[in-house]
This record gives C-alpha cells, sequence and structure tokens, in this order.
C-alpha cells in the first residue's frame, strides 16, 4: 500500500502562540512552524508581548539569547553553568547569541527572517496581538509598517480565538 | 521485508509504503510513484527536484530536508509545495525512492 498523504489526518489544525522573543524561543517557534506546514497541517502563528521582537522588522535579525538567569546554558565543552555575576557582563549575550547563530547555521537552520519567510511561504498565517501592539504603539509609538511584511494583520484575542476554533494550540 | 509491486517492478517498502533500497528505484519508476500519491503528470519542475534529491542522496547518504531542496536546487520553498502539495517532504521522498528527510528543518 502506498503512504496516505491525503487523507483526513491532514484536516488538522494547529496555533503556536509565541510569547518569547528571544532566539531560541522564536527558533522553536518557526521549527515547529515549518514541521507542522510540511505535513500539511494549517497553521496559524500568533505573537505576542515579547514575541513582538519576532515580528518588529528592525529587531528580527538582531534576536539574542541571554545567559543571564539561564542555568541550562553551560560554558560550552563542561557541564558548568554561567555564574549570573559573569553572564551579566557586557558582551555576554552578544556572545551567547553568536554561538548559538553559528551552531544554528550548523544544523542548517536559517536566520529568523529567511525561517520566517519560508514557512510564511509554505501556507502559514502571520498575527500581531492588538493588546501588545497598542501597549508598544503608546510606549514607543510602534506603528504597522514596523511589523514584518508578511504578518497578516493585528487582531484581538476573541478573534485569536474564532481563529483557533478546532485547532490544537501550542503556547510557547 | 515487504515488498510491492509498482510499475510492473516488484520493489522493498516500509511500513509506510517508502522504498528502502534505493538502489532498486529507476527514473523508469517514478512517474508510477507518482501516481500511486496522486501525482499524475511528472512535469520538469518535479524532475528538477527529484533528480536533486537521487544525486544529493548519493553523495551525502540521507535524504534533503525541504530547506536543503530550496537552497541548494533553487527550488522555493512555495514552488515546492505546489510540486508536491500538502506534504512536499514526503511526497518527493517518496516519488525518488527514498526515505523521508530526519532533518527537522
Amino acid at each position: 500500500m502506498p503512504p496516505k498523504f491525503d487523507d483526513e489526518g491532514t484536516d488538522r489544525k494547529l496555533c503556536i502562540i509565541v510569547s518569547k522573543g528571544t532566539m531560541e524561543w522564536a527558533t522553536a517557534s518557526m521549527v515547529l512552524g515549518n514541521a507542522a506546514t510540511s505535513e500539511g497541517i494549517e497553521l496559524h502563528v500568533f505573537f505576542t508581548f515579547w514575541g513582538f521582537d519576532a515580528i518588529i522588522d528592525k529587531r528580527m535579525d538582531k534576536l539574542k539569547v541571554s545567559p543571564v538567569a539561564n542555568p541550562s546554558m553551560k560554558i560550552p565543552g563542561t557541564e558548568v553553568g554561567m555564574a549570573n555575576m559573569l553572564a551579566a557582563l557586557p558582551g555576554m549575550t552578544a556572545f551567547a547569541s553568536s554561538m548559538m547563530n553559528k551552531e544554528m547555521d550548523k544544523l542548517q537552520v536559517p536566520p529568523h527572517r529567511e525561517f520566517m519567510q519560508m514557512v510564511h511561504d509554505s501556507g502559514a498565517k502571520f498575527w500581531a496581538c492588538r493588546l501588545t501592539f497598542d501597549m508598544m504603539e503608546n510606549t514607543m509609538g510602534l506603528t504597522k509598517d514596523d511589523l514584518w511584511e508578511g504578518v497578516e494583520d493585528i487582531i484581538s484575542a476573541n478573534d485569536f480565538m474564532e481563529l483557533s476554533e478546532g485547532a490544537q494550540i501550542i503556547f510557547i | 521485508m515487504a515488498t510491492e509491486v509498482i510499475g510492473g517492478v516488484e520493489v522493498h517498502v516500509d511500513d509506510e509504503g517508502f522504498m528502502t533500497d534505493p538502489s532498486e528505484w529507476t527514473e523508469e519508476l517514478a512517474p508510477a510513484l507518482a501516481k500511486e500519491i496522486g501525482i499524475d503528470d511528472l512535469t520538469d519542475a518535479h524532475w528538477k527536484v527529484i533528480r536533486f534529491l537521487r544525486d544529493d542522496f548519493a553523495q551525502e547518504g540521507q535524504t534533503a530536508t525541504l530547506r536543503r531542496v530550496s537552497t541548494m536546487a533553487n527550488v522555493p520553498t512555495k514552488e515546492l509545495y505546489q510540486l508536491f502539495p500538502k506534504k512536499p517532504a514526503k511526497k518527493m521522498s517518496y516519488i525518488s525512492g527514498l526515505q523521508k528527510p530526519v532533518g527537522c528543518v
């Protein structure tokens, strides 16, 4: 029997809520998103709060991973975590981020913007949170033009509830 | 190991139906495999992907992921989804007589 590629299993629908804008979680969102679309699963990605860094155009190429208060991040090649006093030194976040970028690149994980484009091209829809947008509009003058072009629209929590009807939801 | 007759040829397949021995695959087999999964006509664009997958497998020993196909063979992601609808990674591997990709990206 050949594989059943277009059976009812492909009627699945998935929503990923991205609430963090750090490199590792933005990447995790796109890895899962990319896997979903390539399995024929309808995908919506909803960006909220700190997740906005992943869709603010001028920020999305500069996502960072921080060693501060992150006991899971070990000094490479050791089982030793980085003391917060050290991790907080100037340049440490940039250093950790550049290290992680290199490691991701080795594994052929694309840079964030390219990854977003790839998932978008595979049919996913990206949405921005209304409350977060309004807050950032007040605090930093954010406009819709500041968001990455692939973002479909700015929607409310209620809109999201309608959108996610019948979907499985992953909160990141 | 299970076998199946595809396009008049007996080939070894796994539980999901993917061919397990890449050496049993020939270009003549591809259209028959494609028909099995609802792709009735293999165009030049399909063949570009299939030949890349075969060549890349010969060199790397594993099936290329969608990202690898799009960057190395210059086939845009959108096109891959048009050529092999819904499940492009699995469909392109199946037609090429390869296992589905193991990589995450």
